[in-house]
Parts: structure tokens; C-alpha cells; sequence
């Protein structure tokens, strides 16, 4: 009770007393934990949707069979004269475009086979729509519905729609999807569902031994949980960019506590004299910490399951570019999410407090009531802060150096904390110095205004190095990120010139999804071939397989035409003319430099890949520099594919035009030879743009929040110089009796703000770098196994640069004013 | 200390400061305090004038209202015929950077400043040429030569006290306000102190005001002014009369 009293008057009032500061912290700590709070939700959204909406159709499935390629329908014939008790259902599974260009997964099922719907077999030319997907294209039962498929549209008649949650799906009879998609005696999958009494072990053993080598069999669920596995990477990345703003809202807290600490040392002094324990002083900042926390964490839960809805698109959109195809499922905030969001927030605020709370635990009566600075017992240390940098500094060198600890680059982030911490400590010593340097030249420029400013500074270096380390802290996120992905973006436009070598290529029409390849027709081709001005056309095949229980492409190429046109970039000391010779006709394969990063290989490996049903082993000739997908691809020739999956489709044409030929008159002639399919023909400049575009939004969550971790050191700013404003609201008034005008207090502050913008920009730039090595050469190659040029975006950064400065200053606006009404 | 030149006995019966029939009221509350009741004063040229009291008999509030710190409710304050009153903060400004000098019982040098630099710094404020020269010769004349680069915690407390007499006197003001100015200082130094601001008098022609206890320091006054619940008690004058 005393204690809560206590509690009351030494913490609570003066909080209330100073609103503006009060409120400064909270929004800072509330931003820091709803972004992670909002990533948190928008990543599980965005990867949370990949099960199959399928369980709707058919009911539980106990086993998945699949294949590279496809399976053998006959496969079914196969399983059902096995003397078994269970039900094989045949499945076809592709994303479809509609007339209205909406996007959605089409399945081919056993109509017999459609749970609790025995009134509604899907009849001759109806389809199954799920009511979620009816709702957004505005149809009913009874309706019309034109799919855009690669061999032209086709009409079918709504039925019933189906209740699937939010799932959105179509589905066809098998036997009429295999006809409108030319998929004849091809299956995508074999749904295995063993009724009850039968023994498992023996129906998967006999199915097996059915199937052939080549069968991939998963439980249900695997799908899910590849994705997930695949996303892991992305997703650490991501939740550890989201934890920047609390790392630097942390800077906030600890700057907050300390002024407390500092302004009522004299209170403290009475409070110990008049018996109150070191303990409970120890409690009464903790406590302030604490209230922060828990108020902020509250308040962020709730903003971060707003900003969840702005981030899940975005998310989405990586996920669906990159990895696989999902639809973002339906934002859920959980109690797990919400405690364990708010559990950091309340973790970091009383982190940030344990040192100015044992420092306010450490004050004697004495001491306390007598006046005099306490900045100048922390100017001594400035040696020790030096030397900390340099250990913190070196440690961050040494973690950066480490290996990845089972595919997470633990100690990149280490080193990036290291590296923080290393910052932090240089801030004090880096003030001093700097702001002695600069001291006769400010003081040449500003007269008094210039040289009170350095000079208070330096008084109060304590928290101006607090917040210009928070200010640097954010600003080298900015950086090092801004290096990371102009690096990124510049080896990636580099690329695409080396890649994109044809003048036109066409794929199947829909939105371009990591694993999705939609076939073409299989006489697009010949269709081209005597268009004049055509010189060569490359037929490409890809398709989506599994390799080591992770997803990756399959390609096949012509070889020749690789040699001719193309200008693929091998790894370092690998002949790429030689190596491309190899493939034809072989088992040899060339790998994308992330494939053989995840897989561990390197030229001269062997691996083994099931194609149909058939066991394929294939050598490593070369590894060549792709930034296409993360999943990472493999190609072979085109005549090796054919040999194991010879009704493979192309699914992409690269048209390469004799020199001259103009290209929109070819893309016309392309056009109208193939206006009754739904294909998309790009020429280059437009697939260029396109994959820099899907890039840039690939990168745009990553800029959304680091300009929150920008606004939290802002507030920070702002804050502190409120703070330092009205704790030297009597060396004001001083001033203003000494002969100062208002506008030179405003001046002071406002010159004030813009050493500590220009100090935290030099500090922010510097581990900006060094950040940037770290996420270029470390984190990013142990997660992502990418290799990337060094570019920094000199502009972007200048420009991010001058503008943080230019709102520190802006920061400084009110702080000043209420300096100048002293 | 130096004697006072000619120019400046010929100037004592200027007057830099006139209070006249000033009442402060403050409000706490709802309730109304009267600080000071209808007091009038004097003060002229190289002449100290010592404030005396027991704490709450409105000394510092009269200082306040005298250096143009504060303003009265009703009455008028003049610094060198001009009432305080009636200016906008600018001219407020100006007048505190020509005018008038403050010394404080606690000193309030900036810490961060040396000695020459917190001398120096009422003319930098005020975009006065050779201002360092003026420091100079002002901390020269507070007899602390050698002591331009310290620090003022590398100062003792009396060697503040002179540095902050050298700041109020930088620009030469027409009026030195000081409160308490010998309250936490030893003997000697307190006597040091009160050698200058008597020699602020006599050398540079300020009317010195100060608001004190100690009686040491009311022995250099010129004019010692008692107060007692906000009026004036006694008023005594030992040079020019009014």
C-alpha cells in the first residue's frame, strides 16, 4: 500500500505532469510492438493458406500421392484392385484465370467423391464454385462462368455453390477437366482416404509397392508444412526487421527512465534518508518501465492488428513472387500472438530500465540533495566507452564470420546486435569529439548560439548520445537495408540482361506465380515458326517439383540456343560454353546458385530427381547466378526431359528476331496467329520492367517498416529534446537574464537538434555499412544462398539521408518553442 | 579598490533605477498575496543599494521587478527613465543586454563555459564586437587573470562568484542586480566580493542592488532599504537623497 503510494507520487504524477512526454514513449513502445505484432499476423495470414481447400470437396484424406510431372491415371486402376479397404480419389489441381481475370485454383474431382453433396454430382458442363469465390465474382447458381485457359475460354453453368469457409475454389467433374485442360490420362495428385479397420502400414506397403519408385507419398498436411519450411527463411528475416523499431524504441525507454532518474535524484535522496529501501527505488523505475510496457504493448496489439491488414497484401505478394502460390488467409489474432508481442514489449521496456533503475538504486541521501551535474561522472567513462565499442566491434567482425546454425544465420544477427551495441557505446565518445571539432567553426557561424549549443551537448552527453545512438540505430536499418536492396535490385537488373536475351516470350495467361506454370498449347510453336523475321524460337518447359522434400523447378532448354543467345553467368572459375555443351542430350544438369546453396552442391554432384514414376540421375555440370525464385532451379535439355515425360508442354517460348526486324510488328503477327488462346506475348523491355517491379514490391514491406523505426527514433528525438528543454529550463531563464533573445533559445535548440541529425547520420552511415556487409554477405547468403554485387543507391541514400536530418530539426520545433517561452 | 573618477561622482546623482509606488500581487490559488505593498526607491549612480529582511519580506520579489525580471501589478519600474512595464520582449531583451547585470547568490556560470567564455557570453549574445577582449579586461579587473581557459568546477566558490561579477559587468550596465551575492561564500571571499561590487559602483557608475542577510554586506550600502512584509520599514541614505 505504502509502496503504491509511493509509486504513485514519485513515478504516476510526474508522468501525468509532463502528458506530451508521457505520450512521446507510449506511442514509441506501442509502434515498436505493433509492428511486430502486425508481421507476426500478416506472415501467418500470408502463409497460413496453403492447405488445400480441397478437404472441403472430398472429406479427410489419410495420404497424398504425387509425382514430378504428373501420375499415370492408370495408377488408380492400379490401387483400387488392390485387396484394400479405401477410397482413391483422382485429383487435378491448376490455377485458372477467369473472363473477369480473377485468379482462383481450379480441381478436377470424382464428382462421386464430393462430401455430403450426393444430391449434387457435378454434372456435364457445371462447376463447383465456392461461395467465397462466387461473392467476388458476382454469380449465382444458374450463371454463366468463362475460364481464360490456355487452349481458349470455355463457358460451364454455375451449380450449387459450396460453403468453404473462406476458401475459394472451382471444381469440375475429373473426367471434364482432364478434356478442357488437355490433361488425358494425367493426374496431379491420388487422395488416399483408408476406412476405418483397415491397417495403414499395409495400405501405404502395398500402394508403394503399386506405384513404382518414382511416387512421392505424404501425409496430409506435408504441403503445408513444406511451405512453411520454405518460408522460414523469409519469415526470420522479416520478424527480425520488424524487432528494429522495438530495439529502437528501447533506446526511448532507457532514455525516458534516465531522465526520470536524473530529475528526481533529489527525491530519491529524501526517500533513502527517510528509509525507503535501495530495492524499492531499484522497483519504483522498474515499475515505470513497466507501466510503458504493459500500456504500450496494449495499446500496440491493437494497432498492429490494424497494421496487419496493410501489411498482408504486401507479404502476400512476396510469398506468391517468390515462393509459392497462396491466397492470403483471414488475419487471426491469437492469444499466443497477442501475450507473446506483449511479453516483448514488457521485456524490452524493463531491459531498457535495469541500468537507470540501479543507478537511481545506487544514489546516497547526500548525494542526491546536493546540486551539481551528474553528466560529468559519466563524462569519465568516455575511455571505457571507447574500449566497449572496440570489443562490441570486433565480436560483431568475429559472429560475422560464423556459419549458419541448421540454415538461420543466428550469428548474423548476433553480429548485427554486436554491432548496434558497438554503435551505442561509440556514440558518447564520438559527441565529445565531434562536437569539440566542431565547436570554433559552430561558433564562427552561429556566435553565442553556436557555441551554447556544442557546449550543452557535450553537458548532457548522456542522453544526447541516447538518442543520437537511437537516431543512428534507425538510420543504419535504413542504410544497410536501402545498400542490401539497391545492391540487390542493381545485380538483379544486371542479371536480367544477361537472362533476357530474346526479343518476345510468351507464356499461358495469368498473373506469373513461383511453381505455377501453365502449359501452352502444344501447336504455339509451329504457329511462330515461319513468322518472317523470326530467327530462332526457344521452347521451354518448366514444371514444379519436389527434391529432398523441398519445392523446387524443373527446366528444360535447348542448349544450343543457350550457347547461341543466352549469357548465363556461372560461378567463378566454371566454363560456361564447355558446361553448356554437356548438357545435351545427358543427364547433365545445370543448377541455380540457391539451389545448390540449400542442397549443398557443387559441380561435379550428383543427385537423383523422380520424373513420373521413374528415378532420374542427373550430374551438377554447372551453377549458374539466378535471382528468378528462392526455391531455385535445375535445367536439363529439352530432349533429356522428353525421354522421361515425353507429354511434358512447354509452357514459355523465347523468340528471338533476326537483326531489324521491328518486334511490335512480329508481337502483332504473334498475336493474331494465336488470338484463340489465352496467351500473354511480353516483349522484353516489358518482362524487364515487370521483374523489377515484382521485385520492388517484393522490397516494399521491408521500407514500410523501416520508416516506422524512422518515426520511433523521431519521437525519441523529439522527446529527449523536450526533456533536455525542460530540465535546463533554469540555465534558460539564465540566458534570457544574461541577454538572449527568444530567438536565439530557439535557435540554440533548434542548432542543438541538428548537430545531433548530423552526428546520428555520420554514426547511422558508418554501421549502416557495416549492417549492410553483414545482411549482403552473411544474412542474406545463409538464408537465401544469393550472391550480391556491392552498389550502394548513392542518391536514395543521400536523399534519405538529408531528409532524416531535415526532420530531426523539424523535431526540434516544439522543444524549441517551449525553450524560448522560458 | 580604485577611488571613483570624476566623471562618475559627478554622475552619482543620476538615477538608473526608480521604483515607484509598486504593488505585487501573486495569485495562489484563489487567494491573493500581496509580495509587495506600494513601495517606492531610488537608485543612482554608483551608488549600492542594500536590500534587507528576513526571507519572505519581499526582497527578491523587488529584485525581480527591479532587474525587469518580473513586473508589477500596479506602479511603475524605470531603468534609466524608461519603464520595464511597457516593453515588448525584444526591447526587454535589449535592455538586459545593455543595461542591466545579474549576480547570483549560486553563481550560474554554464558549466561547459570556460571562464572567459561565460564572461564573453552576454556581448556574444548580443553580436558585440571584441568581446573576448572586453572578457579580458573584465576578468583582469576581478583579479583572475589566470584564470581564462578553467572551468568553473575548477574554480572555488569565491573565484566563481568574481567570474559571475566579471559577466554582469562585461557591458558595462547601467544597473547590477545581485542577490544574495556573498550567501554561499566564506568570509574572505564574501568580502572579496563585496570589494567589487562596491568597486562596480565607483569604477563603472552602476547602481548596485542587493538583496541581503549579511550584514558585512550591508555595511558597503549607500542606501540600505528594510523591508518587512512587503513595505518598506526604513530607508536609510548615507550619499544623495531624493
Amino acid at each position: 500500500m505504502q509502496h503504491l503510494t509511493l509509486f504513485r507520487t514519485l513515478v504516476l504524477r510526474p508522468l501525468l505532469a509532463e502528458p506530451l512526454r508521457t505520450a512521446l514513449t507510449l506511442t514509441a513502445v506501442a509502434l515498436g510492438v505493433a509492428v511486430v505484432i502486425g508481421i507476426e499476423l500478416a506472415g501467418n495470414a500470408a502463409s497460413g493458406s496453403f492447405e488445400s481447400s480441397l478437404t472441403t470437396l472430398t472429406g479427410t484424406i489419410d495420404l497424398q500421392l504425387s509425382a514430378n510431372g504428373g501420375l499415370d491415371e492408370s495408377l488408380i486402376g492400379k490401387i483400387a484392385q488392390l485387396p484394400l479397404n479405401l477410397r482413391a480419389t483422382p485429383v487435378i489441381e491448376t490455377p485458372v484465370l477467369t473472363a473477369q481475370k480473377v485468379s482462383a485454383t481450379l480441381y478436377g474431382v470424382d464428382s462421386l467423391h464430393v462430401v455430403g453433396n450426393a444430391n449434387q454430382r457435378v454434372v456435364a458442363n457445371s462447376i463447383v464454385v465456392s461461395t467465397q469465390l462466387a461473392k467476388r465474382l458476382h454469380i449465382k447458381m444458374g450463371d454463366p462462368l468463362t475460364l481464360r485457359l490456355p487452349a481458349g475460354p470455355a463457358t460451364f453453368t454455375v451449380a450449387p455453390l459450396i460453403y468453404a469457409k473462406d476458401a475459394e475454389f472451382l471444381a469440375l467433374d475429373i473426367a471434364e477437366a482432364q478434356q478442357t485442360l488437355a490433361r488425358f490420362g494425367s493426374l496431379d495428385r491420388i487422395d488416399i482416404t483408408v476406412n476405418g479397420g483397415e491397417d495403414f502400414a499395409k495400405a501405404e506397403r502395398l500402394i508403394r509397392d503399386a506405384a513404382g519408385p518414382g511416387v512421392l507419398f505424404d501425409k496430409p498436411g506435408t504441403r503445408g508444412q513444406e511451405n512453411q519450411r520454405m518460408l522460414r527463411a523469409f519469415r526470420w528475416n522479416l520478424r527480425v526487421l520488424s524487432y528494429i523499431s522495438l530495439v529502437v524504441g528501447a533506446f526511448l525507454i532507457y532514455n525516458t527512465i534516465s531522465v526520470s532518474v536524473v530529475r528526481r535524484r533529489p527525491e530519491i535522496g529524501v526517500l533513502r534518508a527517510i528509509g525507503t529501501s535501495r530495492g524499492a527505488v531499484f522497483g519504483f523505475f522498474l515499475a515505470e518501465a513497466l507501466l510503458f510496457g504493459v500500456v504500450g504493448a496494449v495499446l500496440g496489439i491493437a494497432l498492429g492488428r490494424l497494421m496487419a491488414e496493410g501489411l498482408v497484401g504486401l507479404i502476400s505478394a512476396t510469398v506468391n513472387s517468390l515462393y509459392a502460390s497462396s491466397r492470403p488467409a483471414a488475419i487471426a489474432l491469437t492469444w499466443p500472438v497477442a501475450i507473446s508481442a506483449a511479453f516483448t514489449g514488457v521485456a524490452v521496456s524493463l531491459l531498457s530500465a535495469v541500468t537507470p533503475a540501479a543507478e537511481a538504486m545506487a544514489v546516497v541521501p547526500t548525494e542526491a540533495m546536493g546540486r551539481g551535474s551528474r553528466e560529468t561522472v559519466f563524462r569519465s567513462h568516455t575511455k571505457r566507452n571507447l574500449l566497449l565499442s572496440v570489443v562490441f566491434a570486433a565480436l560483431g567482425a568475429w559472429a560475422s564470420q560464423q556459419t549458419a546454425i541448421e540454415g538461420r544465420p543466428l550469428f548474423g544477427y548476433a553480429a548485427v546486435l554486436l554491432f548496434i551495441a558497438a554503435a551505442a557505446f561509440a556514440a558518447p565518445p564520438l559527441v565529445r569529439f565531434a562536437v569539440a571539432a566542431l565547436a570554433p567553426l559552430l561558433r564562427t557561424i552561429f556566435s553565442a548560439v553556436g557555441l551554447l549549443a556544442a557546449r550543452s551537448l557535450v553537458t548532457s552527453l548522456r542522453r544526447t548520445s541516447v538518442v543520437i545512438a537511437a537516431l543512428a540505430t534507425a538510420i543504419a536499418m535504413m542504410a544497410s537495408v536501402a545498400i542490401m536492396v539497391g545492391s540487390f535490385r542493381e545485380t538483379v537488373i544486371v542479371w536480367l540482361d544477361t537472362q533476357l536475351r530474346a526479343d518476345l516470350y510468351i507464356r499461358a495467361a495469368g498473373p506469373p506465380q513461383a511453381g505455377v506454370y501453365p502449359p501452352l498449347p502444344a501447336d504455339v510453336p509451329n504457329l511462330l515458326r515461319r513468322i518472317p523475321g523470326v530467327e530462332a524460337i526457344d521452347t521451354f518447359t518448366a514444371l514444379e517439383i519436389r527434391f529432398e522434400g523441398q519445392r523446387a523447378s524443373l527446366g528444360a532448354s535447348n542448349p544450343a540456343l543457350l550457347l547461341h543467345y543466352g549469357r548465363q553467368r556461372f560461378l567463378p572459375g566454371e566454363d560456361r560454353d564447355a558446361i553448356l555443351r554437356s548438357l545435351a542430350n545427358s543427364n547433365n544438369a545445370i543448377v541455380t546458385e540457391a539451389f545448390a546453396s540449400k542442397h549443398h552442391l557443387h559441380p561435379g554432384s550428383q543427385i537423383t530427381i523422380s520424373l513420373g514414376e521413374k528415378q532420374v540421375p542427373l550430374r551438377i555440370a554447372g551453377i549458374y547466378y539466378d535471382y528468378t525464385s528462392e526455391r531455385g532451379f535445375i535445367l536439363i535439355d529439352q530432349a533429356t526431359l522428353a525421354r522421361y515425360l515425353p507429354k511434358q508442354p512447354p509452357t514459355n517460348l523465347a523468340i528471338y528476331l533476326k537483326p531489324g526486324t521491328p518486334v511490335e510488328t512480329v508481337r502483332e503477327e504473334v498475336a493474331a496467329r494465336t488470338a484463340q488462346y489465352a496467351i500473354d506475348i511480353a516483349p522484353n523491355e516489358t518482362l524487364r520492367a515487370g521483374a523489377v517491379e515484382i521485385f520492388d514490391r517484393t522490397f516494399s514491406v521491408t521500407y514500410a517498416l523501416e520508416a516506422i523505426a524512422i518515426l520511433v527514433a523521431m519521437l525519441g528525438a523529439a522527446n529527449s529534446l523536450l526533456a533536455l528543454v525542460l530540465e535546463r529550463r533554469e540555465e534558460l531563464r539564465l540566458l534570457r537574464f544574461l541577454g538572449a533573445a527568444a530567438p536565439q533559445i530557439r535557435g540554440m535548440i533548434l542548432v542543438e537538434a541538428g548537430i545531433m541529425g548530423l552526428l546520428a547520420n555520420v554514426l547511422g552511415l558508418t554501421l549502416g555499412f557495416a549492417l549492410s556487409y553483414v545482411l549482403i554477405y552473411v544474412i542474406n547468403e545463409q538464408s537465401f544462398g544469393w550472391t550480391i554485387q556491392f552498389h550502394p543507391p548513392v542518391t536514395l541514400l543521400t536523399g534519405a539521408l538529408i531528409s532524416v536530418w531535415i526532420v530531426t530539426v523539424l523535431a526540434a520545433i516544439y522543444p524549441a518553442r517551449l525553450a524560448s517561452r522560458s | 579598490m580604485t577611488r571613483p573618477t570624476s566623471a562618475i561622482r559627478d554622475n552619482r546623482c543620476v538615477s538608473r533605477l526608480e521604483i515607484r509606488d509598486v504593488t505585487k500581487i501573486y495569485k495562489s490559488g484563489d487567494l491573493p498575496l500581496t509580495a509587495l505593498h506600494r513601495v517606492s526607491l531610488t537608485a543612482n549612480a554608483g551608488t549600492v543599494t542594500a536590500l534587507l529582511g528576513r526571507s519572505g519580506c519581499g526582497k527578491s520579489t523587488l529584485l525581480k521587478i527591479a532587474g525587469a525580471m518580473d513586473f508589477p501589478t500596479s506602479g511603475e519600474a524605470l531603468i534609466d527613465g524608461e519603464s520595464t512595464s511597457a516593453l515588448s520582449d525584444s526591447r526587454l531583451t535589449a535592455l538586459r543586454r545593455t543595461k542591466i547585470g545579474f549576480v547570483f547568490q549560486s553563481f550560474e556560470l554554464l558549466p561547459t563555459l570556460t571562464a572567459a567564455e561565460n564572461v564573453e557570453l552576454p556581448l556574444l549574445l548580443a553580436g558585440a564586437p571584441h568581446s573576448r577582449k572586453a572578457a579580458r579586461e573584465r576578468l583582469d579587473w576581478v583579479g583572475l587573470s589566470d584564470k581564462f581557459q578553467a572551468y568553473p568546477h575548477q574554480l572555488s566558490g569565491g573565484q566563481m562568484q568574481r567570474v559571475a561579477i566579471a559577466r554582469a559587468l562585461v557591458h558595462r550596465p547601467s544597473l547590477l542586480i545581485a542577490d544574495e551575492p556573498t550567501g554561499n561564500l566564506d568570509t574572505a571571499s564574501g568580502a572579496q566580493v563585496l570589494a567589487l561590487l562596491e568597486a562596480a559602483a565607483n569604477d563603472f557608475g552602476a547602481a548596485v542592488v542587493m538583496a541581503t542577510h549579511s550584514e558585512e554586506a550591508a555595511a558597503i550600502a549607500t542606501h540600505r532599504v528594510q523591508l518587512s512584509d512587503g513595505r518598506i520599514q526604513l530607508s536609510e541614505r548615507q550619499l544623495c537623497s531624493t
